[in-house]
């Protein structure tokens, strides 16, 4: 149809096109890498951290008077908390999912200092561990209460136990997972822990770590000065106990001060905070950039419709309908945006090279970049249809006026 | 003739509002979206002590396990073992050096009614301040024989002596942390470097502590570490003194040398330190101590977030796009009249004096943009600031530096894009436009 005379007006007035498309492509490669950053983003996010979020809270106490004692209260404190009403179970440990902060050893299948164990998180609980952080055994036992050893901040002793979760199990025996159990593995080069459970999933305290589900439980009491209480509550009834928790620990104990009380769901957003704001930050930026190449067609649009006034009102004169003149800018568009996104896709993929080289990024999904060139070219059509429809407005008169 | 200029610009700009409208707000949000990124890596990547950043040292020193090779080869641990820490002390052979880590303790106001809390402190040498020039309020910081004699002294930031002592002088008063009453010999002044260059392990964007304390009180009473602790070999027994004596590396440790010869002088013994811990059985790696001045400390410790890098890649591309869409519109703006250029040049203006007449409206173009951009940039730090919280405080202040940066990159790159359309323009045969008029 039109689009030889189209492509050859289009030839002698190259620049504008160029821009044009140019800056079509540039939106394509920010929008698509951006898209697929925050894909990325999202998963990591959505990644659960094997706990009973909703429901569990921490509460950290400190010790700081001289005649403190520290199991003394730790026992009181949990005999307390696990009779308040409302309360599941409570236990002490020395960290939780998503905080960013805990303990980690290498766990090895052989003894010995030359051999490089797996790094494991440790969460230090006892027999009520399981059912406060809401864990789920696969297979083997809980701890018993007389597994539960106390250990002061400078001990180096082990229990002789431990729970460690499947993808730990996986690691530590890729041949037989299944038979974990029962197994002996050694920490600290040679001090053997029999696995006499394994749990479905939990996450390390540190969420980009590679070995995020790496995790094993000790059966130990902590006396490292600061003492951190997880409890779970029944559904709905965390946040009338929190403060109520709060209040009731700093009256029971006046040589200790309460402190850093959290809700799961709180230590989940801040720490995935820096995720979180990277993808509003980008939606914001494609938003902004889609305005702006928009903005940029309807005044380049514009100058051109007012540029050719009199040719289209020749053109109208000559017999051309509206549609014509609204189908001839539309089309010029399309065929402008549409060289802007083949290039685009070029850029895209370049650019993605570029940031899996610098920052180790992953590949975008192969869909992503057909779907961004479909919207840019809807983006280029909305925005041109303006400028289209006054210039198809033009009246035929106009041709016959000088200026 | 430049204000002459500056204001056919300026008509020129006002004939066409829609175009100019459109390409002062093209700048702005360009330049507002560059700038909040840029801000936040150029503070990211601040010297936070240029007076002498190249005169602080941080030492490593490799008494790491030879079993555990990384991918890149032997990598000393960042940071040093009690044994060696109190070794380099004892040797004292740098101008100064500081062995420091990170604590926290509950600190009882003597107030009736007022309930403890807990504080962040540092635990470290009387070189500390000097070292990392320090200002006092009042007092001053501890001198040696405090740190030989375990004297229970402490310097207090300006918060914390607001709080406790309502800002009045207290040198002489005591503090009471974790039951044990402190002396206070110094309040210092308003202390924030950016990065938080002396501890980067712990945080390098983290608030400074909240109390100074001598290391050595600090072992004595087995104040709790707050910091980060990494040991390749279980300590030989329980109890604290065996942690002491273990290869766990808990502990910073800086040396002040100021000059090149007195950096090789410190390396040089260094060395010969570890070749003399080799023979005790330690140090079983190859040599490879470390000593790096406070900009390489940080370009190691990779201080700047990959994320405020690839946002600044990002950032920098919106901007081209914004100076193509600047480009396409100025062309626009340029050819539309080709009328008035043509007259102006058949009444003889040169095609030099048009060139600098359409630059300067682009460049007013260009400072519109940037001082709207500016306001953008300020409400995108803003913007920073509610998304992240309290983890980018420091993070996201304009300096002039930067307004100017942002002012200057808005009038460069209006100029940038002006260039094309200009010569464009003043390239218009002026007899071809006269004629039909």
């Amino acid at each position: 149809m039109e689009i030889g005379p189209i492509w050859r007006a289009m030839m002698r007035n190259k620049t504008g096109a160029i821009l044009i498309a140019l800056q079509i492509a540039v939106t394509m490669a920010i929008m698509v890498n951006a898209i697929s950053i925050m894909q990325e983003r999202g998963r990591v996010m959505s990644r659960s951290s094997g706990i009973d979020e909703h429901n569990i809270f921490v509460i950290t106490s400190v010790g700081f008077a001289e005649d403190f004692n520290e199991r003394i209260t730790i026992e009181e404190d949990l005999a307390m908390l696990r009779v308040m009403p409302g309360v599941v179970n409570a236990i002490q440990s020395n960290s939780v999912p998503l905080s960013g902060g805990g303990w980690s050893m290498g766990l090895q299948t052989e003894p010995g200092a030359e051999i490089e164990g797996t790094g494991v998180a440790i969460y230090f609980v006892d027999e009520h561990g399981i059912d406060t952080f809401g864990l789920n055994l696969v297979a083997g036992e809980n701890f018993d209460a007389t597994d539960i050893t106390w250990r002061e901040r400078s001990d180096t002793d082990w229990p002789d136990k431990t729970i460690i979760t499947r993808a730990m199990a996986e690691t530590l025996y890729p041949d037989d997972p299944d038979g974990a159990l029962g197994k002996t593995v050694y920490i600290s080069d040679t001090e053997p822990l029999t696995i006499t459970g394994i749990i479905e999933q939990m996450q390390a305290p540190w969420n980009s770590w590679d070995g995020v589900e790496r995790v094993m439980l000790a059966p130990t009491h902590t006396l490292f000065g600061a003492t951190r209480y997880i409890i779970r509550t029944e559904p709905g009834m965390r946040d009338s106990l929190m403060p109520q928790v709060e209040e009731l620990l700093a009256e029971r104990n006046k040589n200790r001060i309460v402190r850093s009380m959290r809700s799961m769901d709180e230590i989940r957003e801040r720490s995935y905070r820096g995720d979180s704001s990277m993808i509003t930050i980008l939606t914001f930026t494609i938003v902004l950039l889609i305005a702006v190449t928009s903005l940029g067609i309807v005044g380049l649009a514009s100058f051109s419709v007012n540029r050719r006034t009199k040719q289209i009102g020749t053109r109208r004169a000559l017999g051309a309908s509206k549609v014509a003149i609204l189908r001839y800018f539309m089309t010029e568009n399309f065929i402008i945006s549409f060289l802007g996104v083949l290039l685009g896709a070029g850029l895209t993929i370049g650019l993605n090279i570029l940031m899996i080289e610098a920052f180790s990024l992953t590949r975008i999904a192969w869909y992503l970049v057909p779907v961004a060139m479909l919207m840019l070219l809807m983006v280029g059509q909305v925005a041109v249809f303006g400028p289209a429809r006054r210039a198809s407005s033009v009246p035929p008169a106009v041709a016959t006026r000088t200026v | 003739m430049f204000s002459y200029y500056l204001k056919l610009g300026w008509l020129s700009i006002r004939r066409n509002p829609l175009l100019s409208t459109l390409m002062v707000a093209a700048i702005a949000v360009g330049i507002g979206s560059c700038m909040t990124i840029i801000t936040v890596n150029y503070i990211m990547s601040s010297n936070p002590i240029p007076q002498k950043s190249d005169q602080l040292f941080y030492v490593q020193l490799d008494s790491w396990d030879p079993n555990n090779e990384d991918d890149d080869g032997f990598e000393p641990p960042e940071q040093v073992t009690y044994l060696d820490a109190m070794a380099l002390m004892k040797a004292d052979k740098a101008y100064r050096q500081i062995a420091s880590n990170r604590s926290g303790l509950v600190l009882e106001p003597q107030g009736e009614g007022e309930r403890p809390f807990a504080v962040d402190t540092r635990n470290t040498w009387a070189d500390f301040f000097p070292m990392f020039d320090l200002r006092f309020i009042y007092g001053s910081g501890w001198d040696d024989s405090a740190d030989r004699n375990l004297e229970r002294v402490v310097v207090l930031s300006k918060e914390i002596n607001e709080r406790v002592f309502g800002g009045e002088d207290s040198v002489g008063r005591s503090v009471r942390l974790n039951g044990m009453d402190f002396q206070v010999v110094g309040v210092i002044d308003e202390f924030l470097p950016v990065p938080k260059f002396y501890d980067v392990t712990n945080g390098a964007f983290n608030e400074p502590e909240e109390i100074f304390i001598p290391f050595n009180i600090s072992v004595e009473y087995e104040f709790p570490r707050n910091g980060n602790t990494n040991c390749w070999k279980t300590p030989d027994g329980d109890g604290f003194e065996a942690f002491l004596n273990s290869e766990c590396a808990w502990i910073q440790f800086w040396a002040e040398l100021r000059n090149e010869t007195e950096k090789q002088d410190y390396m040089t013994f260094l060395n010969a330190y570890a070749e003399q811990q080799k023979e005790l059985g330690r140090f079983p790696r190859p040599l490879n101590n470390q000593l790096s001045n406070v900009m390489e400390w940080m370009e190691k410790q990779e201080v700047v977030d990959d994320d405020a890098q690839v946002m600044l890649g990002l950032s920098l591309l919106f901007l081209l796009v914004c100076l193509l869409n600047t480009i396409g519109l100025l062309l626009a703006k340029f050819l539309g009249k080709s009328g008035d250029i043509s007259l102006r040049r058949a009444l003889g203006a040169s095609r030099s004096s048009l060139f600098i007449q359409h630059m300067i409206e682009s460049g007013l173009i260009g400072l519109g943009g940037g001082v709207l951009g500016l306001g953008l940039t300020w409400l995108g730090l803003r913007g920073i600031e509610m998304l992240f919280g309290d983890f980018v405080k420091n993070l996201v202040g304009l300096d002039w530096v930067m307004v100017l940066t942002a002012i200057g990159l808005a009038i460069l790159s209006a100029l940038l894009a002006g260039l094309y359309p200009t010569w464009r323009a003043c390239r218009i045969a002026p007899a071809s436009q006269l004629k039909i008029q």
